[in-house]
């Protein structure tokens, strides 16, 4: 089967306003924003019948701003958009690489930041970026706004904590309190391009005057239902030292933090393998 | 009723308006030069500019163009009068059965840079089961700069 055009109905507002409220009359709707995860599924004949609630149309949702405590993306700021801001390129570069290996050209032109995360895919690639940003998932309903813990919006494959009415308006960025020592983005897949991640990571450090670690943040998406922060090897590197040594527990300690699974892309045991020499590969560069 | 601009003209849409951009290109206003390849996402055969952006018109539903500008491989050249990109294509051959082409010239014809580690980034989103790349790189690489590519 394939997508039936007459089987759908399409909402159009044109302000954010609008939005809400044509949402919360029709709360069985599905929101619309750039299409490339949606449209794959409709084509394939799964999703006909349905009322959808084209966002493309809320200008209020498409820029980038600069607050006092950060950078507020909107939610249908495109990934071409992410990869080429000049001020996020400087402030958060790990997530402005990770908007550049989204499908490809094709796909960032259209794909949005707040259609991947309500996606909610574990193999996002943007979300091990926002994971070690700290970044917060700001929403609207009629009810009123809310902002979630980006880490606190997921809440299992393809699964969010968003209600029913619930739409992303953007997603908020603390700056950083200092420059990192290191920074690493890496996406692992099986194409240069289009690939789905098999892998994907990003972290951040920074070390104190004496060279023993004052913070650690390490992401990988694609190794858990969700993406997931190294909590266990982010605390036991804290005040230490960075030697083989240290790096060879923390490599160890990766693993109280995931589940990778074997599927279609690749298996558990070469996922695992994978991140602990990222890991192993940033903490001793 | 949905009015966009096709190849600088514009066009009035009456059907549904969620079918897909690539088939009111195809059904509705007789633009067979774009190709649907994989209807995913993935293969790139569909591109078309997008308010001068490379986009794959499978995944675009035509209610989202309203008031917006589409550029397909025919808004390029035609037979008679092919442009400089098309012409390289010909001459370096790299276009076999040419399913991929149309989506490749209407990427490549937006490209800055056109070193050959340039244009193997720049299309790393299109798939050619024919040509093997090189003479498509080559294609690119070989067209003559000019004010319009
Ligand atoms: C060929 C191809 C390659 C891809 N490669 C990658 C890749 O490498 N890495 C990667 O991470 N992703 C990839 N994707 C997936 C996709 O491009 C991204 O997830 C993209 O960010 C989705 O955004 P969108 O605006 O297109 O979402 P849409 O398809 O419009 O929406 C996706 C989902 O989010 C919901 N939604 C959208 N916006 C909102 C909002 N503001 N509030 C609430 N709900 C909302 C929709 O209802 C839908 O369920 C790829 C897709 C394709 C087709
Ligand atoms: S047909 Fe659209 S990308 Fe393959
Ligand atoms: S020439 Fe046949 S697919 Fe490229």
């Amino acid at each position: 089967m394939r997508g039936a055009p007459l089987s759908m109905t399409v909402l159009r507002p044109q302000s954010a306003e609008e939005a809400v409220s044509l949402f919360a009359d029709n709360p069985s709707a599905k929101p619309l924003a750039g299409g490339t995860d949606y449209m794959v599924l409709w084509n394939m004949g799964g999703a006909n019948g349905q009322c959808l609630l084209d966002l493309s149309g809320v200008k209020e949702w498409r820029t980038i701003r600069k607050t006092a405590a950060g950078l507020s993306i909107g939610a249908l700021v495109t990934h071409a958009e992410l990869r080429d801001d000049p001020v996020l390129r400087r402030e958060f570069p790990l997530l402005a690489r990770a908007a550049a290996v989204v499908g490809a050209e094709q796909i960032q032109n259209r794909g949005t930041l707040g259609g991947n995360i309500a996606n909610a895919s574990p193999a996002a690639d943007t979300f091990p970026a926002l994971a070690v940003y700290e970044a917060t998932v700001k929403t609207v309903s009629r009810k009123g706004t809310r902002s979630l813990p980006l880490l606190q919006t997921f809440s299992g494959v393809k699964k969010t904590n968003l209600e029913p009415g619930e739409l992303i308006t953007a997603i908020d960025i603390p700056y950083l309190p200092k420059r990192p020592h290191r920074q690493l983005f890496r996406k692992v897949g099986t194409r240069a391009a289009m690939a789905i991640s098999k892998t994907v990571a990003a972290a951040l450090v920074w070390l104190e005057r004496d060279r023993t670690v004052c913070e650690l943040r390490f992401a990988l998406g694609s190794m858990a239902p969700t993406v997931r922060r190294l909590k266990a090897a982010e605390e036991f590197v804290k005040g230490k030292r960075l030697t083989a040594e240290v790096a060879a527990v923390a490599c160890e300690l990766l693993k109280n933090d995931v589940s990778p699974i074997d599927d279609i892309r690749s298996t558990a045991e070469y996922r695992l393998r994978v991140s602990r020499n990222l890991l192993s590969d940033f903490l001793l560069s | 009723m949905i009015s966009l601009t096709v190849n600088g003209k514009k066009r009035n849409y009456k059907g549904p308006p969620f079918k897909r951009l690539i088939d009111v290109l195809r059904e509705d206003f007789g633009l067979t030069g774009t190709k649907e390849g994989c209807g995913e996402g993935e293969c790139g055969a569909c591109t078309v500019l997008l308010d001068g952006k490379p986009a794959a018109s499978c995944l675009i539903p035509v209610c989202q163009v309203q008031g917006r500008k589409v550029e397909t491989v025919e808004g390029l050249g035609n037979p008679e009068r092919l442009n400089p990109l098309q012409k390289s294509f010909a001459e370096h051959a790299g276009v076999q059965c040419g399913f991929c082409t149309p989506g490749i010239l209407m990427t490549a014809s937006r490209m800055k840079k056109t070193d050959a580690e340039s244009v193997r980034i720049g299309l790393a989103g299109h798939l050619c089961r024919c040509t093997g790349y090189m003479h498509i790189v080559e294609s690119v690489t070989k067209t003559p700069k000019g004010r319009k590519r």
